[in-house]
């Protein structure tokens, strides 16, 4: 198999900019919102102290860090469906051609 | 980030050391604060190692003379249990107790801390895991080396792996060794010498199957541990969070300070290095990354940590119910305490005191062999990767240059396994008594400065070349090393030599850029024949690495 012939064909080019727009997307949303969390908690600890409601002693700052660990999660599986769909169909399409 | 004393006092804890007071104390001193032996915990314990000899045995009939199934069980295990096994290396017996620990003195800042071992998973399968396992084979310095000269950047890839694997194995077993003193009454040499023994029996006779299973295993017990533990707590509080977290707030010194961060996190430039060394730092880990070539392609890969990823959330965040429930629960209980009014056997037992209360003595026991299985299972992957890159990458590769026979590089990965067990045996005796603390930053600093850069950069870069990955990785390693050496961790508070030269413990926010900019900067500059032949292979590596196409 040829990679120069590989490198130019046009499902290819798609499979990666495809996956690093995702891949590298999906790693900036993580990282702002893990130093916005960090940052918060560096310099407005008493924004996360808050109650979620009043008379409660649940705090935003909890339902925040459950929030963040979800959410990471929630990437992760988002990322893992999308490659096991499109990104997989891409190469098998790939391995079609070049077969 | 986390401010120095906070910092150090977590780490600590983390790897259940004595550097706080009250703990050392409590370890140091003869028996009036070791558990009474606890029949079941013992009975557990035994069954534990039974099982896993027994699957030792098991994949060493299986076969482990070729190197795919000594490195790498073949490739042929599923995603669901690579994930399994990854979320069991990422779980020690030092987060549970120590994450558990720091909850119930802190409160939240407990959180703070789990979730920045958290977030690095997802920026594995963002960034590497996909071209990781097209492009590798054994050990991560294989995608390095996939178009770059393949012995300098093996070489220094294989000193980065030892380095990390002995600086983490230390603090893993010093750790094992105070808490099995605890936990069993055993003297701390004892404690150290069976962990050691047995992951070296793991490791040499049933390589990565073996390792792996009794990974996974470990993983599902400390799981339903941990479950089973929220649920007999949150039944304390007919099921109502709110409800725990009133009556822990109402026992704690602190009040309702303990649900918001507290002293934990003070000054940006530390939580911003601290957040970089964690972010990145889990793409740098040699036994992480090394599991990624157990499985067969790509999808498996990423199978592997979305099982993961989700094992690590659910776990960390019941953690926090156990802190929460220790407060709540363990705090008020005089039962717990010792004469000076004190947490016996200290604050990293605080766990097992409330697997104690809540559960009575079987459950205290089946905590305490699920902590010591914990303690297994992670040293042994550790060996693993250790054995692998100085067999693989240094002799094999290296000293060898690609001239040893497989059988030969499988019985110097054994040999490897063994002097690496017998090394760190000794210097966990060694260390027994200093102050330690620093030394899981120091693993994350060199992961995130030292590895991490040159596997992003040799994926994603076609301008790389050699001198400027094996010039960035000493720079990052050298950087992390150097200044963690001269941190108020190292420098203050473990030789005494007074105010620190470089005023943070954590020193990714040097070394990273550093790494990034040395390797940038090399390569740029590197006009030598080689580097245009790397440059120009780069294309043949992109296709692999984003199709897995040719893999074997």
């Amino acid at each position: 198999m040829d990679p120069q012939a590989i490198q130019n064909s046009p499902v290819f080019r798609q499979l990666v900019s495809e996956r690093a727009r995702l891949g590298v997307g999906m790693s900036i949303v993580m990282t702002v919102a893990y130093f916005a969390y960090i940052l918060t908690v560096a310099f407005w600890p008493r924004l996360l102290g808050h109650p979620l409601w009043s008379g409660g002693v649940m705090t935003w700052g909890v339902l925040i860090g459950v929030g963040l660990i979800a959410f990471g999660f929630l990437l992760t599986a988002l990322y893992v469906r999308r490659a096991n769909s499109r990104f997989d169909r891409l190469s098998q399409l790939l391995l079609e051609d070049f077969r | 980030m986390i401010a120095r004393s906070g910092y150090a006092a977590f780490t600590a804890t983390a790897v259940a050391l004595a550097s706080e007071p009250a703990a050392a104390d409590a370890l140091t001193s003869a028996g009036g604060a070791r558990q009474s032996l606890n029949a079941t915990a013992i009975v557990m314990f035994l069954g534990f190692v039974a099982v896993s000899l027994a699957i030792t045995l098991w994949a060493a009939r299986r076969g482990t003379n070729t190197a795919k199934d000594f490195y790498a069980a073949g490739a042929g295990l599923k995603g669901v249990q690579n994930g399994l096994a990854i979320a069991g290396d990422y779980t020690s017996a030092a987060t549970f107790l120590g994450v558990t620990a720091l909850v119930y003195t802190s409160g939240y800042d407990g959180m703070i801390y789990a979730i920045g071992f958290l977030v690095g998973f997802p920026m594995i399968l963002f960034l590497i895991a996909e071209p990781l396992r097209n492009l590798g084979r054994y050990t991560f310095a294989d995608v390095a080396a996939y178009r770059l000269s393949e012995v300098p950047v093996r070489a220094v890839a294989g000193v980065n792996t030892l380095v990390i694997v002995v600086f983490y194995l230390i603090a893993q077993l010093v750790g094992a060794g105070k808490l099995i003193q605890l936990l069993f009454g055993l003297p701390y040499i004892y404690a150290v010498g069976i962990v050691g023994v047995l992951m070296m029996v793991y490791v040499t006779v049933g390589g990565m199957l073996a390792t792996t299973w009794v990974q996974i295993i470990k993983a599902v017990l400390l799981m339903s541990g941990s479950v089973l533990m929220s649920v007999l707590i949150l039944g304390h509080f007919g099921f109502s969070l709110e409800a725990l977290f009133r009556e822990a707030v109402a026992l704690h010194p602190k009040a309702d300070a303990i649900m918001a961060p507290g002293g934990l996190v003070k000054d940006p430039v530390s939580a911003i290095s601290l957040g970089l060394a964690l972010i990145f730092g889990t793409a740098g880990l040699p036994h992480i990354l090394m599991r990624f070539f157990t499985v067969s392609d790509a999808r498996e890969a990423r199978t592997s940590v979305l099982v993961a990823t989700g094992f690590i959330s659910v776990f960390y965040s019941l953690l926090f119910v156990l802190g929460f429930g220790a407060i709540a629960i363990v705090s008020a209980n005089p039962q717990f305490r010792d004469a000076s009014g004190g947490l016996l056997g200290g604050v990293n037992m605080v766990a097992l005191h409330l697997a104690d209360a809540v559960g009575g003595s079987l459950l205290l026991g089946f905590i305490s062999a699920v902590a010591f299985a914990t303690i297994l299972a992670v040293v042994s992957g550790l060996t693993l990767a250790g054995a692998s890159a100085a067999s693989h990458d240094l002799y094999a590769r290296v000293i060898r240059r690609g001239r040893a026979s497989e059988q030969e590089e499988v019985l110097v990965s054994k040999a490897a396994a063994v002097a690496i067990s017998v090394l760190s045996m000794g210097l966990g005796v060694l260390f027994e008594n200093q102050n330690i603390a620093f030394m899981v930053g120091l693993v994350f600093a060199i992961a995130a400065s030292a590895n991490f850069p040159v596997i992003l950069l040799s994926i994603v870069w076609p301008d790389l070349t050699t001198r400027g990955a094996v010039s960035g990785s000493l720079a990052g390693l050298l950087a992390s090393v150097g200044l963690v050496a001269l941190s108020p961790g190292v420098w203050t508070a473990t030789f005494k030599l007074g105010p620190a030269p470089f005023p943070y413990d954590n020193p990714a926010l040097v070394s990273v850029p550093l790494a990034f900019a040395v390797s940038w900067a090399v390569s740029v500059l590197d006009r030598s024949a080689a580097a245009a032949s790397v440059r120009a292979s780069f294309g043949a590596q992109h296709v692999r690495a984003q199709t897995g196409l040719a893999v074997e």
